[in-house]
């Protein structure tokens, strides 16, 4: 017991060390946030533009998605931060990171909000037409409201599993919370730096997770 | 003409390529392994605790609950390395092979159990009253009329999960452990030339984009029904 509490709960250890972990935390969110914002945002705008049908462009995106959501996050983050170098872009951790993970959420997001604006039933597109709206007043007011919706649920799941992988950053030397922990357990050779990581990762994560839960069961039963 | 040639030296460079392939395939090979050794064993797991959670004992789907969101809230990556280089402080050494197969598991369980959950949740609660009035045994009911339903149900999100699984081999070569990935890493430092790495995401992506595409049609479908 006691070389549990020593190994895992050292508190010396800790009080030492919890300060470059906090600062991980920090640049975890931040990375989090970042590509929520790109990720999301970018996914929108692709979806948009693939909804007016222009071939050439929608070749394009189509390209884009299927690349993106093909290949692991890790191998876009290492292709990006060692790869890139050689064709002369050069790009620091953090950026490489929020790039790899915001065109990854950015082809996830981009295909939900394709699937769920080609969801909405064709007689909404007639009506509103019908009614006098243009396409743009008939995208955005009429199809794009209802189709967020839908959307919902599908991407909070795609969004939260995205940015759990901001952990991947580590191993391109960004000091996120795994990677300042993995830094303090190499010096102090003790793992309760890796515990209070851990924890860090369950604070920010399962209140995700649990409200993702709740989100699923709301918008399920919504007409 | 010079840019070009430079861009071609650089990423898709032939002898660099001739050169680490068998160390790819190789690599490709190990990925392929973690990945039908791990995606069987967290899919049974999956399975095994959502069936659990499906005969209603308050206290036991807490408890099951608690397994699923708990590990579903750490990245892979975490658990990897606390399974790789946390557990030996408890004299529990396990091997990056292992390692990986346990995180990937741990991991997965979490998200095939709430799938499968989700899934039986769906079946109305008349199919099983029936099945029982018809003289089936609980056995029966369960795996000869609620679960086929319940899986046809959530086809989307498992076929979506499971290729996110074998895409997440790739955190195993934080542990050295020579996949295709961390092969690709090795063959670059060995030729200075980021043509391995070209090479290893096409590779990646030949392999499982007709599997991104079934995955998106079957979501695209799961949708269109609402």
């Amino acid at each position: 017991m006691d070389r549990i509490a020593d190994n895992y709960f050292n508190l010396s250890i800790l009080a030492r060390y919890y300060p470059a972990i906090l600062d991980g935390f920090r640049v975890t969110c931040l990375v989090a946030a970042l590509v929520i914002v790109v990720g999301l945002a970018l996914g929108l705008l692709l979806a948009v533009v693939r909804a007016f049908g222009l071939r050439a462009i929608n070749a394009a995106i189509t390209g884009w998605i299927d690349f993106f959501r093909t290949l692991p996050q890790l191998v876009v983050i290492v292709i990006i931060y060692f790869a890139l170098p050689y064709a002369g872009v050069t790009l620091s951790p953090f950026i490489a990171t929020v790039l790899a993970l915001g065109a990854v959420l950015s082809a996830f997001a981009a295909e939900i909000f394709t699937a769920a604006i080609r969801s909405i039933p064709r007689s909404q597109w007639d009506s509103a037409r019908a009614l006098g709206l243009g396409f743009l007043a008939t995208l955005f007011l009429v199809i794009l409201p209802q189709a967020i919706r839908i959307a919902i649920p599908l991407l909070t799941n795609r969004t939260i599993a995205i940015i759990k992988g901001t952990a991947l950053g580590s191993a391109v030397s960004l000091p996120e919370i795994l990677g300042s922990a993995q830094s303090a357990m190499a010096i102090a050779a003790n793992p309760s730096p890796l515990t209070l990581a851990a924890a860090l990762y369950l604070l920010l994560f399962l209140p995700l997770v649990i409200a993702s839960r709740f989100i699923e069961r709301r918008f399920a039963h919504a007409p | 003409m010079e840019g070009w040639d430079l861009f071609v030296e650089n990423f898709v460079n032939l002898d660099s390529l001739a050169r680490v392939w068998p160390l790819l395939l190789q690599g490709l090979g190990l990925t392929v392994l973690l990945s039908v050794v791990a995606l069987p064993l967290a899919l049974l797991a999956g399975l095994v605790i959502a069936i659990a959670y499906s005969f209603r004992r308050r206290a036991l789907n807490v408890l099951l609950l608690v397994y699923i969101d708990f590990f579903r809230s750490f990245p892979v990556l975490v658990l990897l390395v606390l399974v790789y280089f946390g557990l030996p402080f408890l004299g529990l050494t396990l091997g990056g092979f292992a390692a990986a197969i346990l995180a990937l598991v741990l991991n997965n369980s979490g998200y095939y159990g709430e799938i499968f959950r989700a899934g039986i949740v769906s079946v109305p609660q008349g199919q099983g009253d029936a099945a029982r009035a018809l003289g089936l045994s609980p056995l029966q009911t369960a795996f000869l009329v609620i679960l086929p339903q319940a899986i046809r149900n959530v086809v989307a999100p498992l076929a979506s999960n499971s290729l996110e699984l074998v895409k997440t081999t790739s955190i195993a070569s934080v542990v050295a452990l020579p996949e295709l990935l961390r092969s690709a890493r090795v063959a670059l430092e060995q030729t200075y030339n980021p043509t391995p790495l070209m090479a290893a995401g096409a590779i990646y992506f030949v392999l499982l984009w007709p599997f991104a595409r079934l995955v998106a049609r079957l979501e695209r479908r799961m949708l269109a029904r609402g």
